[in-house]
């Protein structure tokens, strides 16, 4: 399967190039941008862990796919995903987030029910690669 | 009538028993100047024949607020001035005879807080049925951030609705199942399932589905959640469908709500014709329960859609921002229903911004202040379909929900492939557009170049390639914007 999360999931996995355009966009427009990693695809997963901190005064590009490429140098086997935030009164929050790396076998998530009364049920999903303890999921 | 000017009559005069034009009762204020607190009410005013409009201005004051038709004694036991609505500005519309503007402007202590109840039986009320007046159209309202602030404002707001579906940078998609009345609970979720696997963020109940002996309630609920856990384990993407609470009573309402969040939904919908009473205790709920709110507009089209008689949609729109719904259903421009690009522009910039600048060109009479209120999502729905991407991105922008009823379900080869057909179009439109390409005018070649690696997208662009709806419509603006001469 393949985890459908950020903005160009859809869509061939981005190159270089087009990941710089991306980037540039959202410096154009203010945003800090930067990268998180994890290997825990779990929707709910909010809180992916950050290659350093958010670039607040970095007005190129080129900056960040340098970060990108030692992110991939390290982690290359996980998710890696650019993450760009609005600090704009009335937003102050994330503006695009999209996916630049995955691991090359996504084996997807388990759907457990358990039978509640009245025909209702309670849903839980699991990465399978969280049966692994971190850091070794996707080696 | 006694007495032959505009002119208000003063003094022990003015309590005489008997009978005065409206403008000699107080109503008519020419030199009056707006209050930072007062609520300012636009009406676009048709008088009868022979009826002057200064005095029909004034009348609409006067009985939408405190004016009955003939003088009464028990005004002098209050403030009575205060309490007056004031008419200070009458202005003949552009290229419509016998119609005008009348500016009315309303002291705040007429309005109890938070209700928009009690703010709609004083400005839409009696007065519209009032026999000097052909007819009569709310255009549009000033609310003073002194009310603004007396209300809620949206359960969840476009950010955090963001951040709880955890999607950024692009609009959100939907559809809404079809057909929309007959299928049984089982296969309607399958609808729900393939649409959401496929590729979309959201499903949605319409807007007349609520519980009839083809499929009840608790039923559609439950297929419904099974499809959306398991299309969410099947991309690792949060999934939402808006399940209808709408019913006969709160009570009944309130039971569907609280099914939906203990299914684990994240959203649930209403239809506007429960009323805004009934909406500001959705939404009052919808808060307490981190329960997003969608409002379908459902019913709005018998008085919004004709430009002489009735509300405008963008009044419909402040109200709903006033109560807490999170998306509103506000127009196309390219779909099949009602809006004209201009006036639709007007709707979104009430549900979205922080501030809204005067802008007659879109229909809005007044700088508008919505004080940090949460923004409305608003949806587009009706009509739409992959092809017309660019253009949608174009006229309605990234935070809205772009709903694909027919352009998903009629998909030749499918749901699922129908709902992917709209995913990937919209993202290398989004693509396309942050990379500063000419999205608009390159939009069918975008589309064509994605297709060549999404064969969905290449079937959905070769059925519903001629599909297109230019009608004209029947509400738009009344200006236009004029070159300045310093270009």
């Amino acid at each position: 399967m393949r985890v459908t999360q950020g903005t160009f999931s859809f869509l061939p996995d981005l190159t270089d190039e087009q990941i710089t355009k991306q980037v540039q966009y959202c410096i154009d427009n203010g945003w800090a941008v930067s990268l998180e990693f994890t290997d825990d695809p779990h929707p709910r997963n909010t809180y992916w862990d950050m290659w350093g901190h958010p670039m607040f005064d970095n007005p190129d590009a080129a900056a960040l796919m340098t970060e990108l490429a030692a992110c991939r140098k390290a982690y290359g086997d996980r998710y890696i995903r650019v993450v760009a935030f609005d600090a704009t009164h009335g937003w102050e929050s994330v503006k695009l987030s999209f996916i630049v790396n995955r691991p090359t076998d996504e084996p997807g998530f388990r759907l457990n029910r358990m039978e509640m009364e009245g025909r209702k049920m309670r849903y839980a999903t699991f990465p399978y690669s969280a049966d692994r303890p971190a850091g070794q999921r996707y080696q | 009538m006694e007495g032959s000017s505009d002119t208000p009559v003063t003094g022990a005069e003015r309590y005489k028993a008997g009978v005065l034009k409206y403008a000699q009762m107080g109503y008519w204020v020419p030199d009056y100047e707006p209050r930072d607190t007062d609520i300012i009410a636009l009406f676009r005013i048709t008088p009868q024949d022979g009826v002057d409009p200064i005095e029909a201005a004034a009348a609409v004051a006067g009985e939408s607020s405190t004016a009955t038709w003939t003088v009464v004694w028990t005004d002098r036991l209050t403030a009575a001035e205060k309490y007056r609505a004031k008419a200070y500005r009458v202005d003949p519309v552009p290229n419509a005879e016998g119609q005008y503007f009348a500016y009315i402007a309303y002291d705040l202590d007429l309005f109890e807080p938070g209700s928009i109840a009690n703010l709609t039986a004083s400005i839409i009320g009696n007065v519209f049925g009032f026999k000097p007046l052909k007819a009569l159209r709310l255009e549009d309202m000033r609310l003073p951030v002194a009310y603004v602030k007396t209300f809620q404002g949206p359960a969840t707001g476009i950010v955090v609705e963001r951040e709880r579906l955890d999607k950024f940078g692009r609009p959100l998609l939907g559809a809404t199942v079809k057909p929309k009345l007959g299928l049984s609970g089982r296969n309607y979720g399958r609808v729900v399932y393939e649409a959401l696997k496929g590729g979309l963020d959201f499903t949605k109940d319409d807007e007349n589905i609520n519980s009839q002996p083809f499929m009840h309630w608790r039923d559609r609920f439950l297929y419904c959640m099974e499809a959306v856990n398991k299309a969410q384990a099947e991309t690792g993407e949060v999934k939402g469908t808006y399940l209808n609470v709408t019913a006969g009573t709160m009570e009944e309402m309130y039971e569907r709500a609280e099914f939906a969040k203990e299914l684990g939904s994240c959203i649930i919908m209403i239809d506007l014709v429960i009323g805004y009473t009934a909406i500001q205790s959705m939404a009052n709920w919808a808060r307490k329960n981190d329960m997003i709110l969608h409002l379908h507009r459902a019913g709005h089209s018998t008085y919004t859609r004709q430009k002489s008689h009735g509300v405008s949609f963008r009044v419909i729109t402040k109200w709903m921002r006033l109560t807490g719904v999170d998306h509103i259903h506000a127009g196309t421009v390219v779909g099949k229903l009602e809006g004209d690009p201009a006036t639709t522009k007007g709707y979104y910039d009430i549900c979205r911004e922080e501030f809204n600048p005067m802008a007659l060109e879109n229909g809005l009479f007044f700088d508008q202040d919505w004080a940090s209120l949460n923004k409305v999502m608003p949806v587009a729905s009706g009509g739409i379909h992959a092809g017309q991407m660019h253009k949608l991105l174009h006229h309605l922008g990234e935070d809205t929900v772009f709903q694909f009823g027919g352009g998903t379900i009629g998909h030749p080869m499918g749901i699922a492939a129908g709902a992917t057909a709209n995913r990937v179009a919209l993202e290398a439109m989004v693509l396309a557009r942050n990379e500063g390409r000419d999205y608009l005018n390159e939009g069918p070649e975008i589309l064509q170049a994605a297709a060549r690696h999404c064969q969905p997208l290449a079937q959905a662009l070769e059925v519903w390639k001629d599909v297109t709806f230019d009608y004209t419509s029947t509400d738009t603006p009344d200006f236009v914007p004029t070159p300045t001469a310093s270009a």
